[in-house]
């Protein structure tokens, strides 16, 4: 047997005019974790649908070869049948049934037509047992946070006798333990003889886990590199062509006067109304200035976030929030707008974009008023607007009537961001702006929030990603179990330091 | 066809192009109807374009267009009305009792039956609006509820006949104020008719050739000139065609002078007015749209509210046409609001629709209904052949979307 169990070659892959592959080739060798990196829209997840079936043969060219037989797959069920499983960034799980029975959904333990209920629970038992994973397997799938739900998708690939198991962003909406806990888990499966295919933005997982690492840029292989001793930087280069020295873009602060102050700001869960999840936090902004908030999933940041804009998330919320040395009324979001606040979603599809819509109707969602007298919208005006954001902010569109569902990551996140600053906001709270964005990308919504604080706003980011706060931000809180644990300035900043304070626990 | 974006100015050699193929695709639904037209004229040997015939059609199809018109906007909201074919029947029930029976004068009975279905729009608004119920269960209960009202209304037995104006507003014409003119070989036709007609697609014109002017002065992309005449002829020889033959007949129907301001008037309104935006938005993403400070709830009730007093106009228009009110008044009227709306282009999650095209789709099935009428089709082939209709127009809409 050939050492390698995967051999992709020359696959070109054709949507409608766009090449969306260019004569990728992938080697892939028996018992190692492969990580495929590359920017959005490089090719990564087109390449993964060809290898899978969801692109059946004959609607791409070039030829996989698959555990030494050449392979013509005509559907999910046909790479699914050779070991190949695939599992996608948005999990593919039925909330509603339990644990066992989304385990073996279209594959059920069943007699005579009939489930063997028995049988069905007792070796769904042993495939969490072999994901590390206690949990009873009677228990709903929508009980289970997303990370135990993500290792139920694994357990499920264990149960079709996987021997190749492809994950698209596994670790993405994870916390740092559940991270952990899937790569050790990936580590193990390794030693069982699982080859493993991994597509990840996060390149300190790629560099801690992967054997080989693959480059794609632009629909092209760009490099295939030994994973040992290669650094986040080496792969950063790879996937944008040139060296990111810079992932930040320049910026010396302007900094005013505090403009926002939150204080005792306290917030109960809608679910468990004796749940504290924000716990009397007190944070500043000043004019100008870009202040960070850092924590792990679950520390109330969101909740902190969406709780001061408009109560849009929580019950039982106390505290204050002044503004300008005055207490300002934040109780519904149109109050919130109207005092010159902005909340810029972590989830821009659920809640920040109308997918349907063109930019231009996006741009003015949230400042019609501006745009209109009387109740009437005045079109000319608002299509002026959307140009000029479209311009100034870069946003790649045909036209400011696209539909805004068809644009890329980055530039979906531009429209919103555009949305925000029409209503002139004096404050806004960014949750996650970079979050499923390249690093191409990522670089412009940079610049964009600095410009934001170059003209005197304040602004206060959320994200998951230590670098990123600590290169953007003039200050950094942590947050905790609902609580401010530390405020840290730019200069004493380490990741370190900061994870310290968000793992600072209620008794320490 | 990968073409470089427009940086600047919009008027790229490409945009006429296509904004056609765009087009297309958007007004399959008016080429339906055009073919549908065609097909019953060739099948009836004309006889659908009598001006008899195109009179009935209108005055036959009012009610079910102004449901319509009201369940675009529910839809486009992201939620439905099964209750309108009973406020139907309560409303015209309300409507008699109040002229027949209290001998109200007719202008302040229709004026109070539009305020009791506004009453019955917010009573359902509320549930849904404010309280979190779906719209199809509310609705349901209401198409119970309303229709158990209709029959204590009435103690089970129709009420009339309607003052002679409510009667004429269903079935009557515009009178001949300044006489007949003679029109060739088509014999003499009523003038205010044609004037209203001629002065209904100069304004037309007018219109679209300012908002052309406008768009142009802001750098926008327009409709290549021989297309945006060719658009305006268009709709002039339609409206002038349809005027001319209603001219010959007896005038214009007073319910489609109501209709043609309706159209309009919901039109601008739901494209241009702050809150049909606001309607858009919530179909299209509610959570986006509540994050945005659109006061969702008061926009949803609000949209009930109008369409339980749409569903009252027609409740009184049809009770006038029958010149009685009866018990089972209205049945089914839901079922054709609805699917007029969606072989119009309506998406059933929300966020997609227009006016006119639900009006549209009224006038699809309308002419469906007539012309096999027309030419002695039994009424199960007519049931039969709506339905496919329905399917194949949300069919074509699913279709087009996937290739998209």
């Amino acid at each position: 047997m050939s050492d390698e169990i995967l051999v992709m070659q020359g696959i070109t892959k054709r949507f409608a005019g766009v090449t969306a592959l260019h004569d990728v080739s992938l080697s892939v060798r028996r018992g190692e974790i492969h990580a495929i990196c590359g920017e959005n829209g490089a090719g990564k997840s087109t390449l993964m649908k060809v290898l899978s079936g969801v692109h059946p043969h004959g609607t791409y060219e070039g030829e996989i070869v698959f555990d030494g037989e050449p392979c013509a797959f005509h559907g999910v069920r046909d790479s699914e049948r050779r070991g190949i499983v695939i599992i996608h960034q948005e999990l593919a799980l039925c909330g509603q049934l339990s644990v066992a029975e989304n385990l073996f959904l279209g594959n059920e333990r069943a007699r005579r037509g009939f489930i063997d209920w028995n049988r069905t629970n007792h070796e769904a038992q042993a495939l969490l047992d072999r994901v590390g994973l206690r949990e009873n397997p009677t228990t709903p799938v929508n009980d289970l946070g997303v990370g135990k739900q993500q290792l139920v998708e694994i357990a499920k690939a264990l149960s079709k006798e996987v021997s190749l198991l492809i994950l698209d962003e596994p670790t993405a909406a994870l916390n740092d333990d559940d991270s952990q806990h899937l790569l050790d888990l990936l580590d193990g499966l390794r030693d069982e003889g699982i080859t493993s295919v991994i597509i990840s933005h996060k390149l300190n997982e790629v560099t801690r886990i992967a054997d080989t690492v693959t480059v794609l840029r632009d629909g092209k292989t760009i490099e295939t590199l030994p994973a040992q001793g290669l650094s986040e930087e080496r792969i950063i280069a790879g996937m944008v062509g040139r060296d990111l020295e810079h992932r930040f873009p320049p910026r010396t602060p302007d900094i005013g006067d505090e403009v926002l102050r939150i204080e005792d700001w306290t917030v109960h869960s809608p679910a468990q109304p004796d749940r504290v999840l924000v716990d009397r936090a007190t944070l500043t902004l000043r004019r100008g200035e870009i202040v960070g908030l850092a924590g792990l999933m679950g520390a109330g940041r969101t909740e902190l976030a969406m709780s001061v804009f408009g109560r849009s998330y929580g019950v039982g919320i106390s505290g204050r929030v002044v503004k300008d040395g005055q207490e300002i009324d934040t109780r519904t979001v149109q109050a919130a707008i109207r005092n010159g606040l902005a909340y810029v979603s972590e989830d821009r599809k659920r809640y920040g974009l109308n997918l349907i819509e063109g930019v231009q109707r996006n741009v003015s969602a949230a400042a019609l008023d501006k745009l209109s007298k009387n109740g009437w919208v005045n079109e000319n005006e608002e299509f002026s607007v959307a140009e000029r954001f479209r311009r100034s902010m870069g946003i790649r569109t045909p036209a400011v009537s696209t539909q805004v569902g068809t644009l890329s990551g980055g530039n979906q996140q531009k429209v919103v961001l555009a949305k925000w600053m029409f209503t002139d906001p004096d404050v806004l709270i960014l949750d996650e702006p970079t979050r499923g964005i390249d690093v191409g990308a990522k670089y412009e919504i940079y610049s964009i929030i600095n410009d934001l604080a170059a003209q005197g706003r304040a602004v206060l980011v959320i994200s998951s990603e230590l670098p990123e706060l600590l290169g953007l931000c003039d200050r950094i809180y942590a947050l905790s179990e609902g609580r401010i644990t530390g405020e840290v300035d730019r200069a004493e900043a380490t990741q370190e330091r900061l994870m310290q304070y968000m793992t600072r626990g209620q008794n320490s | 066809m990968t073409t470089k974006t427009a940086t600047t100015a919009a008027t790229a050699p490409t945009a006429p192009q296509s904004r056609i193929s765009i087009n297309l695709r958007q007004s399959g639904i008016y080429v339906a109807f055009a073919l549908i037209v065609v097909l019953f004229a060739f099948l009836t040997d004309g006889a659908l374009l009598q001006p008899q015939n195109i009179s009935n059609i209108i005055v036959q199809n009012s009610y079910v267009l102004i449901l319509a018109i009201g369940m675009i906007l529910v839809i486009i909201g992201g939620h439905i009305d099964l209750s309108v074919g009973s406020t139907v029947a309560l409303t015209g029930a309300i409507c008699a009792v109040l002229t027949v029976h209290w001998g109200l004068p007719w202008p302040v009975a229709v004026l109070l039956t539009l305020l009791a279905g506004a009453l019955i729009g917010a009573a359902q608004g509320y549930w849904i609006a404010y309280f979190g119920i779906p719209a199809f269960i509310v609705t349901l209960a209401g198409m119970l509820v309303f229709r158990a009202l209709t029959l204590t209304t009435l103690g089970n037995q129709g009420i009339g006949p309607f003052p002679d104006e409510i009667r004429s507003l269903s079935n009557g014409f515009t009178g001949g104020y300044l006489g007949n003119v003679a029109l060739g070989p088509l014999g003499g036709a009523d003038l205010v008719s044609l004037l209203a007609g001629l002065l209904f697609v100069a304004g037309f014109a007018l219109s679209q050739w300012r908002k052309r002017a406008a768009r142009l002065g802001y750098g926008q992309s327009v409709d290549a000139m021989p297309l945006f005449v060719l658009k305006i002829v268009g709709v002039g020889v339609v409206v002038m065609a349809v005027v001319v033959q209603l001219a010959r007949f007896r005038n214009l129907p007073w319910v489609l002078v109501l209709l043609a301001a309706l159209a309009l008037g919901y039109s601008l309104m739901a494209n241009n007015s702050v809150f049909g935006r606001h309607i858009y938005s919530i179909g299209g993403n509610l959570q986006a749209a509540t994050l945005s400070g659109v006061k969702v709830k008061a926009v949803t009730f609000w949209v009930f509210v109008n369409m339980g007093a749409l569903a009252a106009l027609a409740g009184v228009i049809f009770a006038g046409r029958l010149n009685q009110a009866g018990p089972t008044a209205g049945t089914a009227f839901e079922l054709d609001a609805i699917a007029a709306a969606f072989i119009g282009g309506a998406a059933v999650q929300g966020g997609v629709g227009k006016v006119v095209g639900a009006i549209t789709g009224g006038l699809i099935m309308g002419v469906i209904n007539n012309g096999m009428s027309l030419i002695g089709a039994p009424s199960e082939r007519v049931m039969l052949v709506k339905g496919l209709v329905l399917l194949a127009a949300v069919a074509y809409d699913v279709w087009t979307k996937r290739r998209a």
